[in-house]
This record gives structure tokens, C-alpha cells and sequence, in this order.
């Protein structure tokens, strides 16, 4: 049986007077990757940051590895790891130094070791002792997401892990968010790049209006919202053409 | 609780660690800290000093509690300065969704800028002692200065953390300073309040860098300290009990 990483509920939240979510429901399958789509300012980071107990939400309920968010972040911060919209590192200290801080303040064994590990398998062993201040966008979006890596937490949280790298900086994050999901890892990742989903994604929820108007597998997404002129033309709906299907139903009524 | 581990004092010794590396790796924020009041302590000696009438045979000694005031004053900019960079850069985010103490991020900033001023005052006492600085105080006496500058970087130190935590820009978080570099000024720091017209001396007598740059100049210079010790510490105590309070206030905001 398949047991459910993350659990959200009628998730509520406003700032003020703007409702950004309205209630919001899904389910995050353990070790599957799972993507949060949405426009600009449809409210992804809200969610992400509510899921990862940095913001409180005013109604709804979500659980994270079986806690409650609100009454039991100690226990969800345990299991999970946050990359944020913009990379999070130290930039007055080097790559290694960066990665054997949060080994350190995980209490791991031998965070030597563990930094050693992520820089040769995220290719930056070679820049390892320079300042982060010195790096390439893509270079610290990796230094970023290996930060997140730190102690193989169980859940990862990726807040639109490529807005901004080159495409082929792009295909290496790919690669290492599928390579997690391999090896057991929850990732929920949000993005703009319908592409992103659709490369990555197990499961995609779309996010408009304060509510997922759409969510499941590609090939279900496909199927609930087939596409009129997609018969004449030898092609199967990207999710592009699903994504501004629904979205121009939704405005035009 | 819950099979939840809680290491305060090494999280906060890993945090300390890790802005004590910023702090070597950015000298210059030292050098800028003690480079105006060393000028300043040039200026005044070697240019005003010898017409200003402090009823003192050595006005080095007269001024350099002052100074000192001075340089803590424009140290603590760099605390909130250093905070208002983590959580702008989302460092601060990072460490609040990991499972370490929630506290230790902000003392370990508080502990840093205790240890950066510590070393700007060090090195501002050094070129006093080149200009002819002497003291008589014994060893209790350093003591007591060294608690009473201790406790006003700290009052500050938290002061400084509301403004990291709840600026908008850089600059925000950094020009709060300004006005506390300038209260010296209207102090005894320079020139005894007999001197200044009479709203000025009100102020200056009754603001809290005058008793304690009076207690610290009595304590250095081995002459009773009277009342100006216990004025100076509940100055430095209230201010940071109240400073505690708000910075913690928006520490929680944030969080
Ligand atoms: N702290 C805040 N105070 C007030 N409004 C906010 C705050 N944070 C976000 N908002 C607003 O809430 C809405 C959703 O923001 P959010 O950052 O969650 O969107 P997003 O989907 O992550 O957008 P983007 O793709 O631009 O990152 C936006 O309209 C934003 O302006
Ligand atoms: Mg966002």
C-alpha cells in the first residue's frame, strides 16, 4: 500500500486582505515527485512555506511525514529540507564550508565526508574552496539544492529549482531531482515550466486562483481535458495546451 | 518531546563559528568600525585638545571612554547588518525549517558582535595606550569596565537585531546607528556638561552615555565611582530588556 507523505486539506491563507490560497487539497505519495504548477503569484511559495512550518496557515490542515504542521513542526522539521525560490547558501563561505555547516548543525558523523560525497556527485569539487560569492547561478542553485541533501532527509521541498538557469543547467537539476526520487526521496517541487512537470513529475496539481483546479498524472490531465483540435493535429496535448485550456474555460465563464 | 533532540548551546557555538568566518573574512568591517574613532581620538587630542578645558592633565584618558562608546555604537551596524543579509538571502529560512534550536540562529549573531566590538575596542585601547593613555585601575576595576562595555554592546547588539529583522533595505538596517553614534557628542564624553547652555546640559546629564562614560572614566582613572555605576547599569539593563523584547517580538514575526 502506498502511504502518503504529505497530506493538505482545505488550506487556507490570506496576507490582509489578499486570499492567496482558498482551499487547497492534495496528497503527496512517499518517494514520488510531485509538482506544484502555477503562474506568477498563484501562491506555490505560500504553500511551500506553510509545508515546511514557515508560515502559519489560517485554515485547513496539513500533515508532513504523518505531523501535524501546526502543533508538531519540531517532529516535521526532522524529515524534511527546504530549497528555496532563491538559492539559500553562504556566500562569504566556501562550498564545502557551506556543506559542512548544516552537516554540522544536523549532527551527522563525519561531515567532512558528507561534504566530500555531495561536491563529487553535484560537480563541484573543483570549486569547493572558493567562495560561493565567486559562483555561477547554476553553480550555486547545485550548492543549493546538495545543501538541501545534507542528512537524506526523507521529504524534499525544491521552490522552482531552475526559474533562472541556462537549459543546460536546467537538464542537471532534472536530473538530480529524478535521481532522488529514486532513491526513496519525496520531492514536491514547484514551477512555472509546464515542460518541468511533465519531465519531472509523478503527479501535477495546478494551482489558480487560490485552488488546484486540476491535479494528477500527466496521462489523466490529458485524458480529463482532451483538446478539440488535438484530433486534426497529429499531436498529443502538451501540458501547456492543457494548462491554458482550463485556465481559459475557467476565465471565459 | 517527541523524541526531539534539542542542542542549544552547540547549535549556537556552530552559529557563532560560522559568523565569527565572516567577521576574519570581512576585516575590513573592523577596520571601519575603529578607523572613525581613531580619528576622531587624533582630532580631539592633537587638534582641539589643546583648547578644550576638561580639567585634566592627560585628555587621552578624559576621552578615550567616550570613543570607546563610539566604536561599539558603529559596530552593532554590522550586526544588523550580518542579520538583515540572512534573512534577505534566505539563509535565515533555511536554518528555521531545519530541526535545530530556534533561538541559537539569533544568539549566535549576538555572541559575534560581542566578540567583533571586544576586538575593535582591543585595538582602539592599543593606539590610546601609543598616545599616552594610562591608567591606575587594579585589576577589579578593568574588570568592572569590561562588564559595563560588555553589557552596553549587548543592550545595543539587541537593538541592532530589531532593525536587522524588520528592515526593508540595507540601508534601513544599518542607519538606526547614526543617532547613537551622536549621542556621545552631546555627552561629558569630550568636554565636561558644565560648559554647554543650559537645554543641552539637561540632555546631556540626563542621557545614558554620560554616566556611563563618568563610571567607566572613574573606575579607570582608581577614583570612587559613586552613583554614575548603578545610573549606567540600569540605563544599560532597561534598554536591554526592552530591546529583548521587541527584537524577540520580530524574531517571532519572522519565524
Ligand atoms: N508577505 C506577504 N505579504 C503580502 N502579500 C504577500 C506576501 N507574500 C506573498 N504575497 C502575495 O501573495 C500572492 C502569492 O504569492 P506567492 O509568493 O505564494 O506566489 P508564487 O506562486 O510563489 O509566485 P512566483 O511564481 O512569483 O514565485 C502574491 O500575490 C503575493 O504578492
Ligand atoms: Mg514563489
Amino acid at each position: 500500500m502506498l502511504t502518503k507523505s504529505i497530506k493538505v486539506t482545505g488550506l487556507k491563507k490570506s496576507y490582509k486582505d489578499l486570499q492567496v490560497l482558498k482551499g487547497v487539497d492534495f496528497e503527496v505519495e512517499e518517494g514520488s515527485i510531485f509538482a506544484l504548477l502555477g503562474s506568477n503569484g498563484a501562491g506555490k511559495t505560500t504553500v511551500v512555506k506553510i509545508l515546511t512550518t514557515l508560515l502559519k496557515q489560517d485554515g485547513g490542515s496539513v500533515t508532513v511525514n504523518g505531523f501535524d504542521v501546526a502543533s508538531k513542526p519540531e517532529n516535521v522539521r526532522q524529515a524534511i529540507s527546504l530549497t528555496g525560490q532563491f538559492a539559500a547558501v553562504d556566500e562569504l563561505l566556501t562550498g564545502r564550508e557551506n556543506l559542512i555547516l548544516i552537516a554540522k548543525l544536523r549532527y551527522l558523523k563525519n561531515p567532512r565526508q558528507v561534504a566530500d560525497d555531495l561536491l563529487l556527485s553535484f560537480g563541484l569539487t573543483e570549486a569547493a574552496d572558493r567562495r560561493v560569492s565567486t559562483y555561477s547561478g547554476g553553480m550555486r542553485r547545485r550548492l543549493d539544492i546538495a545543501l538541501s541533501l545534507v542528512g537524506k532527509p526523507k521529504i524534499i521541498f525544491l521552490d522552482e529549482p531552475t526559474t533562472g538557469l541556462d537549459p543546460e543547467a536546467r537538464i542537471e537539476v532534472w536530473k538530480i531531482v529524478k535521481g532522488l526520487a529514486k532513491g526513496g526521496t519525496t520531492v514536491l517541487l514547484t514551477t512555472q515550466y509546464l515542460e518541468e512537470a511533465e519531465q519531472l513529475a509523478d503527479k501535477i496539481a495546478i494551482l489558480h486562483e487560490g485552488k488546484i483546479i486540476a491535479g494528477g498524472t500527466l496521462s489523466e490531465l490529458k485524458k480529463m481535458f482532451p483538446l478539440a483540435k488535438v484530433e486534426y493535429v497529429e499531436k498529443q496535448p502538451t501540458l501547456e495546451d492543457i494548462f491554458l485550456a482550463i485556465v481559459g474555460k475557467r476565465e471565459g465563464k | 518531546m517527541d523524541g526531539v533532540k534539542k542542542h542549544f548551546f552547540s547549535d549556537m557555538g556552530i552559529m557563532l563559528g560560522r559568523s565569527m568566518r565572516h567577521i576574519s573574512r570581512s576585516m575590513d568591517t573592523i577596520i571601519t568600525v575603529t578607523i572613525t574613532p581613531i580619528a576622531l581620538m587624533l582630532l580631539f587630542v592633537y587638534v582641539f585638545g589643546g583648547a578644550i578645558q576638561a580639567g585634566t592633565d592627560n585628555y587621552v584618558n578624559y576621552l578615550l571612554p567616550g570613543i570607546l562608546l563610539i566604536a561599539i555604537a558603529s559596530g552593532i551596524s554590522y550586526t544588523a547588518f550580518r542579520l538583515f543579509n540572512d534573512v534577505q538571502k534566505g539563509i535565515f529560512e533555511r536554518f528555521q525549517t531545519m530541526p535545530i534550536s530556534r533561538s541559537a540562529f539569533l544568539w549566535g549573531h549576538v555572541l559575534t558582535s560581542l566578540v567583533s566590538n571586544a576586538i575593535s575596542l582591543i585595538i582602539i585601547i592599543l593606539i590610546a595606550l601609543i598616545m599616552g593613555f594610562h591608567s591606575s585601575a587594579g585589576i577589579l576595576s578593568w574588570l568592572a569596565v569590561v562588564g559595563i562595555l560588555a553589557l552596553f554592546t549587548l543592550a545595543l547588539t539587541w537593538l541592532a537585531a530589531i532593525a536587522g529583522l524588520s528592515a526593508k533595505t540595507v540601508d534601513g538596517a544599518s542607519a538606526f546607528s547614526y543617532p547613537l553614534i551622536f549621542l556621545p557628542f552631546i555627552s561629558s564624553a569630550f568636554v565636561p556638561t558644565e560648559s554647554m547652555p543650559s537645554v543641552v546640559r539637561v540632555f546631556a546629564e540626563n542621557q545614558p552615555v554620560t554616566s556611563i562614560v563618568e563610571a567607566i572614566r572613574a573606575l579607570l582613572s582608581d577614583q570612587p565611582v559613586g552613583n554614575d555605576i548603578w545610573v549606567a547599569l540600569a540605563w544599560c539593563v532597561g534598554i536591554l530588556i526592552v530591546a529583548y523584547f521587541f527584537a524577540m517580538r520580530a524574531y517571532k514575526k519572522r519565524a
